[in-house]
């Protein structure tokens, strides 16, 4: 090899090396956050194209969960509670230029209609286009309709967003931002869409990428690559506070750790026990150990920014094992020769069901084993995958469960709490427990239109749910994101429905 | 000489028929290890795919009733297996469980992302390796020798996990030449392929400087050093060809290594590859992919394994008349 061709050689290398570089879009804003784009159709992955404000839904919610308009201006529900009607904004164009009419509208929500997923808590006879708007046609009265229509799953979409087959084809929808690629599972790239009915974005480009890996997220919000930057853990936030380029924002959202405990079981059948069990847990410190949040420890289900559904005024939960073993003995428990405790000769053996898609899960189900220990009640762990909590709900083989559990899917916490604490129980809250009062005022609440009736109602829910504990709660989760410092306008929504890029900007240089 | 020719031929043929063989019994094996695995896995797959499309918390017994209507998951294992089968000689390999789109084009897409990986640490190792290990076979226990292996030792005992932090460490966050980590732009590749690459290339550095030892300690390159060739006309036609048999030969065997490596690099370096879409139909029970997935990347190894062979074969010609 001459010196020419070795010198070309080198030259190649370094152009191959450094060209990347010079192709950086300095305007795009770049997200990163651990969830994968599983498909292109809304109803499997549009938590991603609402917060991305690719697509959008009829009702929108502000940074307090309060239902504003979105794609409909106004809705209404007739006398007898079993018609809702939406009226549809004007003027709105889908990505593809075309309009929005209401039989497009109807069309993309009785598609939602036939999937899995939250509208099948209304029982929902029909959806059709009317004269401005569309109408829902329910089978019995439910209150929360309008805040299952800010799910996800509702997301509009145009016409010829479908193919043949009813499956979508292409992601034609309503948002601020436009599609410009997306790479199922992990990338998606958007341009601003000057056709928008509200106010245009400042920004004129963004992205997201699914990078499931929380060091590899924190080090490209520390690198630049990434302005936004979701859920990072204790180790990383630590070192992302020591770097000036970046901004670290944390919100508590509505989702709680919980133990759900089979109340037709032996030793979880009466009140006390279950009491006993929760004032064992040290709340304290699964916050600090395992949350890595001071503030995470809670029990009660809903977090303060969800009304009254949160109970004011109880203070920090303390553990108080004394008060737990009296508990017990009133009901008849008793140590044996191992110190486990026994009644009628049987021992209080249980096992504790989780499973490892949230990573915290597994430790506090150990560290909830341990402080169970002290009470001489035998826990063993099993660690298997989230489907063991539903299916063995099902078949009744549960001894007890924990899970995350999120109240915020739709703003209003009662088609969560209605799915859990019905006559029969919920897959994923009490189990062979129930109660004819949280019953009633579920009922009623269902049918309620006035807000300050339905505010005291949700109170006295609470209070029921806080006193029987068919389930208890233990941790609340805090969002976290790394943020470019040079944004402007950043803010986490606690429900988690859209990351509000439209409203952000770029500091001047 | 025509009786080389055809000796060679004959070999070659051998070689490919037998290859082919290899990759019939490996798609089997591969295909039915998976379906048996996947069929053993705790949970309830109905369950498990519900939670895979739709996230887990909107799963409930009514919807996982839907998916496993939907998809005939009530058929035997015996009966769904032997569709799987037919399906497979077809070459249909249907569709993914979760996202609906048919497995080969989500192959396709993903394949073609983890080649560029595998293909890029592979030329960086030997970039990297050969000269490194050539330099120290020529001058064996010298410093450089020494201090490359101490490197080798030391690269190859971290997980690929490690190296790929400490290279974004370095690159990404102290000097802010390369990307962190994501794809989309050329410069997302270097620092994945160079952590493949490092580990890769610890080997072929051990193995071409032995290689290189002991060519340079052979009697014909004493000799040809004796008739009066220079130091680097030796090298070039007495050394590098039979330095290269070995290390080619090697680097089959840490195939192994660098499959291994994508899954782990593809999710620390969000690199949308075959390895990264295994891991998530593993948990998802996209049974499909799985098989999918595994299944290229069996043949794959016996496709790159007849590759090297072909390339000693064509080096060494002594093989070509054994």
């Amino acid at each position: 090899m001459n010196t020419t061709r070795r010198g070309f050689a080198a030259g190649l290398l370094c152009y191959a090396l450094f060209q990347p570089m010079v192709g950086f879009a300095e305007e795009r804003l770049d997200v990163v956050a651990p969830w994968e784009i599983n498909s292109i159709d809304p109803v499997q992955a549009g938590h991603i194209f609402g917060r991305m404000q690719v697509a959008e839904t009829l009702l929108d919610t502000d940074l307090k969960g309060n239902l504003v308009p979105g794609l409909a201006t106004q809705w209404s529900a007739a006398d007898d509670g079993l018609s809702w009607q939406f009226t549809l904004r004007e003027g709105v164009h889908f990505h593809d230029n075309s309009e929005m009419t209401v039989e497009a509208v109807a069309q993309s929500l009785n598609r939602t209609l036939n999937n899995p997923g939250v509208l099948s808590q209304a029982e929902i006879e029909s959806i059709e286009a009317v004269d401005g708007g569309v109408r829902i046609s329910l089978a019995a009265p439910y209150s929360a309709l309008p805040a299952l229509m800010t799910h996800y799953s509702t997301q509009i979409l145009a016409p010829a967003a479908y193919g043949e087959d009813g499956k979508v084809q292409e992601l034609i929808a309503t948002g601020p931002f436009r599609i410009v690629s997306l790479q199922t599972p992990q990338r998606l790239e958007a341009e601003r869409f000057d056709d928008y009915w509200g106010e245009a974005p400042e920004i004129p480009a963004v992205s997201y990428l699914a990078a499931p890996r929380g060091e590899t997220r924190a080090l490209m919000a520390q690198s630049g690559d990434a302005d936004i930057a979701f859920t990072l853990d204790a180790a990383s936030q630590a070192r992302l506070r020591m770097t000036p380029s970046v901004e670290l924002f944390a919100e508590p959202i509505p989702r709680t750790v919980t133990v759900k405990l089979n109340a037709a079981r032996e030793g979880f059948d009466s009140v006390e026990e279950r009491r006993a069990l929760s004032l064992a847990i040290n709340r304290q410190g699964i916050a600090r150990g395992v949350m890595r949040v001071e503030d995470a420890a809670t029990d009660q289900l809903m977090p303060a920014g969800l009304g009254a559904w949160h109970l004011d005024g109880l203070g920090q939960p303390e553990q108080d094992l004394e008060e737990a073993r009296n508990l017990l003995a009133s009901q008849g428990w008793a140590p044996g020769e191992d110190g486990i405790l026994q009644l009628d000769g049987k021992p209080f053996s249980v096992t504790l069901t989780t499973f490892a898609d949230r990573p915290e899960l597994p430790v506090i189900a150990t560290a909830l084993q341990e402080q169970w220990s002290q009470l001489g009640v035998d826990v063993s762990v099993n660690v298997g995958n989230s489907s063991e909590i539903p299916s063995s709900h099902q078949d009744g083989s549960l001894d007890m469960g924990l899970l995350a559990r999120n109240f915020g899917l739709v703003p209003d916490p009662l088609a969560t709490i209605r799915q859990d604490f019905g006559p029969e129980g919920g897959d994923w809250g009490a189990m062979n427990w129930n109660s004819s009062e949280l019953e009633g005022i579920v009922s009623e609440l269902v049918n309620a239109t006035d807000e300050s009736r339905k505010a005291s109602l949700a109170h006295d829910a609470a209070e029921i749910l806080h006193d029987q504990l068919p389930v208890i709660a233990v941790a609340s989760y805090v969002q976290t994101a790394a943020v470019n410092a040079r944004l402007n306008g950043f803010a986490i929504d606690p429900f988690e429905r859209s990351y509000r890029l439209s409203e952000l900007s770029w500091e001047a240089e | 000489m025509s009786r080389a020719i055809s000796t060679t031929t004959l070999r070659l043929q051998r070689l490919l028929l037998q290859r082919f063989f290899q990759a019939g019994l490996v798609a089997w094996v591969v295909g039915t290890l998976t379906f048996i695995l996947t069929r053993a896995l705790p949970g309830d797959m109905a369950f498990r795919i519900a939670a895979g499309r739709y996230g887990y918390e909107q799963v409930d017994a009514q919807a996982a009733a839907a998916v496993r209507a939907e998809l005939g998951l009530d058929q035997s294992a015996i009966a769904a297996y032997f569709q799987w089968f037919s399906d497979l000689l077809s070459l249909d390999l249907g569709r993914s469980l979760v996202s609906g789109e048919s497995v080969v084009s989500e192959l396709y897409h993903q394949l073609g992302h983890s080649l560029d990986l595998a293909l890029m640490a592979v030329l960086l190792a030997l970039v990297i390796g050969v000269p490194l290990g050539i330099l120290c076979g020529l001058k064996p226990n010298g410093w450089l020798d020494r201090a490359a292996l101490v490197a080798a030792v030391a690269l190859r005992s971290l997980p690929p996990f490690v190296i790929g932090l400490l290279l974004i460490l370095l690159f990404a966050i102290s000097l802010g030449w390369l990307p962190a980590a994501g794809h989309g732009s050329g410069g997302h590749l270097w620092l994945p392929a160079l952590t493949l690459a490092l580990g890769l290339a610890a080997v072929s550095a051990r193995v071409s400087r032995h290689s290189m030892a002991r060519v340079a300690s052979s009697p014909y390159y004493a000799f040809s050093r004796t008739k009066g060739l220079g130091e680097r006309q030796t090298l070039t036609r007495h050394g590098l060809r039979n330095v290269a048999v070995p290390v080619i030969a090697y680097l089959a065997v840490q195939l192994v290594y660098l499959v291994e490596g994508v899954v782990v690099i593809e999710s620390l370096f969000a690199w949308p590859g075959i390895g990264h879409a295994l891991v998530h139909a593993v948990v998802a029970r996209d049974v499909p992919m799985i098989q999918g997935t595994a299944l290229v990347m069996g043949l794959l190894f016996v496709a790159l394994n007849t590759l090297v062979d072909l390339i000693t074969l064509y080096l060494d010609p002594r093989r070509r008349l054994a």
